[in-house]
């Protein structure tokens, strides 16, 4: 895990470097307004733009395991602050949405795999890969704009922890979770009918509905929680990628999340926030797959006994 | 019977007894002017955030918006009616004879939030740090304020600036709404204090600020002015996105955006909402210039250039893009309806405003042809990829070009990138623009003077001719000498050597808004009068 | 009836034209949902190819006489707010969301493809280095390693499908390293060792030609997601750049904006992504019930 988060910290502040623009100049020049040389050369000594590169990788790796990520070469503010604000409302966001792909998934995949090759298969299909076809960013427009035109109503603008007002919380939350959960549910539908089907194929099966068992009992029994493994591994690498992913819908929903503050903090050239940001990703990336791993390991029977 | 009826119709008594009537029975409409009612909490969209909390070091109305409500200024406009300069801070003022020396009485008894007086040390201190920042403090504006000598205070209530010539806009500088009123004190201490926080003597005390969400403000028990603010507090809410910034508004969310729409969110907010919403409009201080690199061939001829600017039909596009866009008002350097502004009856005269489009066009395929480009020459278009008004600049511009036979590709970057390109100029053409708080000739021109003495002039050039008309206006104490000064600079940059111009227009600001919102007036600049001390909710 | 093999392809065997067409016939038999997504992408190719001689007008076209005007005889699809055509742009869109879709997930699995076989057959060191890499790249959010390379690179054409291909690497690399795994233990591939060939023509003559079928599968499942990030991108600004056509750079801006009062602005883009991508996604899909049902894709 480690190393791994070594090289995407090395990778990703070089690379930052490399790309064109100077957080200095663009926020001066981004008003169309006049400031001199000699100003932005004392901002730069400021952020500390003028050492080396050596020493600012180092000074800022330097930080890393005391958690202290430096400040935002924008606002000036502690990256483990501006990223705090954000991050209850990505990851509530990313549990909601893979709540909600596991409760469309399962069910309809598991349908699609006992009437295999029938129009109930076709049907639940066709539902899910639309999932992954339609853009999700133009579903978020359409569920706003109907919401608008319609109801004369909006979800609420500003976040609100879950602890403190469950209500407006959800009012705000569910919309986005839908529409990504939708999207999500398209790859864990497919998934839930091929493990379904290979399972239904295999010999304690044909043994459990010789037996004159019931087809429910049968399924729910045997094949779903065989079945459920490589599901619980797809569902949790999707996962991931939903905390700092969702960049277009929480510009469509207006959601104060990780995705918008990465697309900010790289068009504003705050490296600092980018490469912070950048690990934090990778980290979930990493730990995430480390626990499917772990629930692999305890659920599979054939892995535990080796 | 008919006869009957006209005659009663025509009769006179019949009309005095019907206007009697329709007053009796109609119900008394109230008088225009309604009393302001104090209370509720003012919910308004900002469509990004704010960098860094000093007013001396920013540019963006993202700061604006939410911070100015907290602190005064020197001066400021009248809110109902700009351009006209009234005192925030300041009670009184004098300017002497030769216009060297500008004295301001302080108003007694205004307090910072905190508890603690202002006074003239207080001036002193903030404009110290605006013209004379200490090492490691940024102020933006700084030149515009390199006129200034010293900044004195005789005694606790008088501030007095010694300036080094005269200047006709320094008056309106000072009413800059980026011109916070800071504590000495906090200064003295730390000058780089109000980066990260707020202690002013504004209407409003500052509530809390969640990045990236929202900030809010709550009403000053204490402010100097009684009776005021009305509101109880605010709340700024950020909405990066165009979309659920309108959708905001629209379902009564947000009472406000400040900044401006364009007619189509204008028009489905009206038809949503009916007569709830209001519909504010002004011309804008804001435009679009195309800048060319003089440097680079076949752009330092100067019949390419003028051919360029006489293939865009500017008139035919102040119709067609008002309809989509913000972009609606023919006019020179100076916006049209301004003070200085260029009359249009001498403005069609100038190169590339011409009511002909056709024969423009011809006079510009001529030009081509004999500066030897040929036909289908190709070059590219760099512009910001924001998409009001700049995409849709770009594709207007790129297709009056098309129509003299050039071949342009639109390249559309992200801020970083495009600044980089247009300071190293590493591009042929470009779409920049310009928006300020005013319609100050010396702010509004410092873009065209050469390159060397302008380091936001992007299009490589020198002319010291330009550079000593623009000194001379400067010092143009006479309006109508400043005028000659100014219509022979503007002739020089647009017309007789094209060195870039504004392609297009001038924006119109379009502020829809809850028909509860009262007493804020819309101005040419979405920067000043945005201290809501005036602000009230009716029910 | 189960598959559970992998079918052996042999390196002639894939130049032979009537081998295809066979299978393709009995494919859309079996696999009818399969085919219809074919047909449909078909259907996109012939447009694309033919753009110049369908469209009724230049796509470039600007008429400020008639913006925002509904569908009609003379436009079929309405005009945008440039008074462009819309159904002219749909179809030169095709041309772009097609060229930006094969380019980049061609050459996206294709070098995913060598990575994982490299990987698969030297093992070791190589192997790990590869993979370490290979991590590295798939630890950011699709999304996000796009918008890194696009403000390295700038927007534009080539730089998106860069921006594309990027990604899309490290999976195919990954799903074409486990199935490379399981073909270096087979006895051909020990037989042509002993013979003493070299590993690049193993590589090339026995490994390749054997991962085909992931390779396949990978490459539709791509081609989906590419056009889907290439809105995504022009949606965020940083993709194909005005005026060009492109479905995504349609959706953008005037497209919300005048959602209400021209509604076609937005609908034929949002429609023409969404078949499209869910042809490649129902033809990718039924490709992998034929060939390798147990394949998991990242």
């Amino acid at each position: 895990m480690i190393p791994t988060l070594f090289g995407v910290a090395v990778l990703i502040f070089f690379l930052l470097r490399v790309v064109p623009g100077d957080i200095v100049e663009l926020k001066y020049a981004g008003a169309g307004t006049y400031a001199p040389k000699e100003a932005l050369d004392r901002e730069r000594a400021q952020l500390g733009l003028d050492q080396p590169i050596w020493k600012q990788f180092v000074t800022w790796i330097v930080g890393i395991p005391r958690l202290d990520f430096g400040t935002s070469m924008w606002t000036g503010q502690p990256i483990t602050h501006e990223i705090a604000i954000r991050l209850e409302l990505s990851i509530q966001l990313a549990l909601m949405a893979t709540f909600v792909a596991i409760l469309i998934s399962i069910p309809l995949g598991a349908l699609a795999a006992l009437k295999q090759d029938t129009w109930i298969d076709y049907c639940v299909r066709i539902f899910s890969i639309a999932g992954l076809a339609i853009p999700s960013f133009w579903l978020g427009i359409v569920i706003i704009l109907a919401f608008v035109i319609y109801f004369r109503w909006l979800p609420p603008l500003t976040f609100t922890s879950f602890w403190v007002d469950p209500k407006a919380n959800l009012t705000q939350l569910i919309w986005p979770a839908l529409a990504v959960g939708y999207r999500y549910s398209a790859v864990a539908t497919r998934m839930t009918r091929s493990a379904v089907l290979e399972v239904l194929r295999e010999d304690y099966i044909r043994t459990a509905r010789a037996k004159g068992l019931w087809e429910r009992a049968v399924l729910v029994r045997h094949a779903l929680k065989n079945a459920l493994l490589p599901v619980i591994t797809v569902l949790g690498l999707e996962f991931a990628f939903l905390v700092g992913g969702l960049v277009v819908t929480e510009q469509v929903f207006n959601l104060n999340g990780i995705g918008k503050l990465f697309v900010e903090a790289i068009s504003q050239r705050d490296y600092t926030m980018v490469q912070s940001l950048v690990l934090l990703t990778s980290f979930i990336f990493i730990f995430v797959n480390f626990l499917v791993d772990l629930i692999n390991a305890c659920l599979d029977p054939r892995i535990r006994y080796r | 019977m008919l006869i009957l009826v006209k005659k009663v119709t025509q009769c006179r008594f019949t009309k005095v007894l019907f206007a009697v009537g329709t007053l009796l029975f109609c119900p008394v409409t109230a008088n225009a002017a309604e009393t302001p009612r104090s209370g509720g909490e003012l919910v308004f969209a900002i469509g990004g955030t704010p960098p860094s909390f000093d007013g001396h070091r920013e540019t963006t109305f993202a700061m604006i918006h939410p911070v100015a409500p907290h602190y005064s200024t020197l001066l400021r406009f009248d809110p109902q009616n700009y351009p006209k300069i009234v005192g925030d801070v300041a009670e009184s003022w004098q300017v002497s004879k030769d216009g060297l020396t500008y004295t301001f009485k302080i108003r007694q008894g205004i307090q910072f939030h905190d508890g603690s007086a202002l006074t003239a040390k207080d001036v002193k201190a903030t404009y110290d740090k605006i013209i004379f920042p200490p090492k490691g403090v940024v102020s933006a504006r700084q030149a515009t304020y390199a006129i200034v000598d010293k900044v004195e205070t005789p005694d606790v209530q008088t501030v007095i600036f010694r300036l080094k010539h005269s200047s006709a806009s320094f008056l309106a500088n000072l009413a800059s709404p980026w011109n916070f009123i800071y504590k000495a004190d906090l200064l003295a201490k730390d000058p780089r204090w109000y980066e990260k926080n707020i202690m002013g003597s504004g209407p409003f005390t500052f509530g809390e600020y969640v990045a990236g969400s929202h900030w809010v403000g709550k009403k000053n028990p204490n402010y100097f002015m009684k009776g005021r603010p009305y509101l109880d507090g605010y709340r700024a809410v950020i909405i990066r996105d165009t979309a659920p910034r309108v959708a905001a508004v629209r379902s009564g969310q947000a009472l406000i955006e400040f900044r401006g729409f364009n007619p189509a969110a204008r028009d489905d907010i009206v038809r949503t909402a009916g007569n709830q919403v209001v519909v504010q409009e002004s011309p804008w201080v804001c435009n679009l210039t195309v800048t060319i690199n003089n440097e680079k061939k076949p752009f330092d001829d100067v019949r390419v250039r003028r051919a360029l600017t006489l293939a865009i039909d500017r008139w035919g596009a102040s119709k067609a893009l008002s309809q989509i866009s913000v972009m609606k008002y023919v006019g020179g350097l100076l916006r049209p309806g301004s003070e200085f502004a260029i009359p249009e009856s001498e403005l069609v005269k100038l190169a590339g405003f011409g009511k002909d489009i056709e024969a423009s066009r011809k006079e510009a395929r001529r030009l081509l042809k004999e500066a030897g480009v040929p036909e289908g020459f190709s070059f590219t278009l760099k512009n910001r990829n924001v998409r009001e008004p700049y995409e849709v600049t770009g594709v207007y511009v790129i297709d009056q070009w098309r129509q003299i036979g050039l071949n342009v590709n639109h390249v559309q970057q992200e801020a970083g990138a495009y600044f980089n390109d247009f300071r190293q100029g590493n591009y042929d053409a470009g779409i920049d623009f310009s928006c300020d708080f005013m319609d100050d000739p010396d702010l509004q021109l410092f873009k065209f003077v050469s390159s060397n003495k302008s380091p936001v002039n992007y299009a490589r050039y020198n002319d010291s001719v330009l550079d000593d008309l623009y000194d001379k206006q400067s010092r143009a104490t006479d309006p109508k000498e400043r005028l000659k000064l100014l219509r022979e600079f503007e002739r020089r940059v647009i017309d007789e050597k094209a060195y870039q111009f504004p392609p297009t227009l001038w924006w119109q600001r379009i502020v829809p808004h809850s028909a509860k919102l009262k007493g804020w007036k819309i101005s040419p600049s979405h920067y000043v009068n945005q201290d809501l001390r005036d602000v009230w909710i009716a029910q | 009836m189960a598959r559970t093999s992998v079918p052996i392809f042999t390196l002639p065997a894939i130049f032979r034209l009537d081998l295809w067409v066979e299978a393709s016939f009995h494919f859309s038999r079996r696999r009818p949902l399969g085919a219809v997504g074919a047909a449909i992408i078909g259907l996109m190719i012939v447009v694309a190819v033919l753009a110049g001689f369908i469209s009724p007008y230049d796509p470039l076209a600007t008429d400020y006489g008639k913006l925002l005007q509904a569908p009609s005889s003379s436009h079929w699809f309405g005009t945008d707010s440039f008074g462009r055509d819309v159904f002219t742009r749909i179809i030169y869109g095709s041309r772009t969301a097609l060229w930006i879709g094969f380019a980049s997930s061609f050459m996206g699995a294709t070098l995913g493809a060598l990575i994982g076989v490299t990987s698969a057959y030297f093992g070791g060191k190589i192997d790990l280095v590869l993979q370490r890499f290979m991590d590295l790249l798939l630890s950011f959010p699709l999304i996000i390693l796009a918008l890194v390379v696009v403000s390295l690179l700038g927007s534009g054409m080539t730089n998106v499908i860069l921006a594309i291909t990027v990604p899309m690497i490290p999976r195919c690399a990954l799903v074409v390293r486990s199935s490379a795994l399981a073909l270096r233990e087979m006895p051909f591939v020990e037989a042509a060792r002993a013979l003493g060939f070299g590993p690049l023509r193993i590589i090339v003559r026995h490994l390749v030609p054997n991962v085909m079928a992931p390779y396949l599968i990978m490459l539709t499942a791509f081609l989906g997601q590419a056009i889907l990030l290439e809105a995504s991108l022009s949606f965020l600004g940083l993709g194909v750049a005005e005026p060009q056509a492109a479905w995504g750079l349609m959706l953008r801006g005037a497209a919300v904006e005048f959602a209400e009062r021209a509604p076609w602005m937005a609908i034929y883009p949002g429609l023409a992504i969404s078949l499209s991508v869910f042809a490649f996604n129902l033809f990718g899909d039924s490709l992998r019930d034929a060939l390798d049902p147990k394949l998991r894709l990242p």
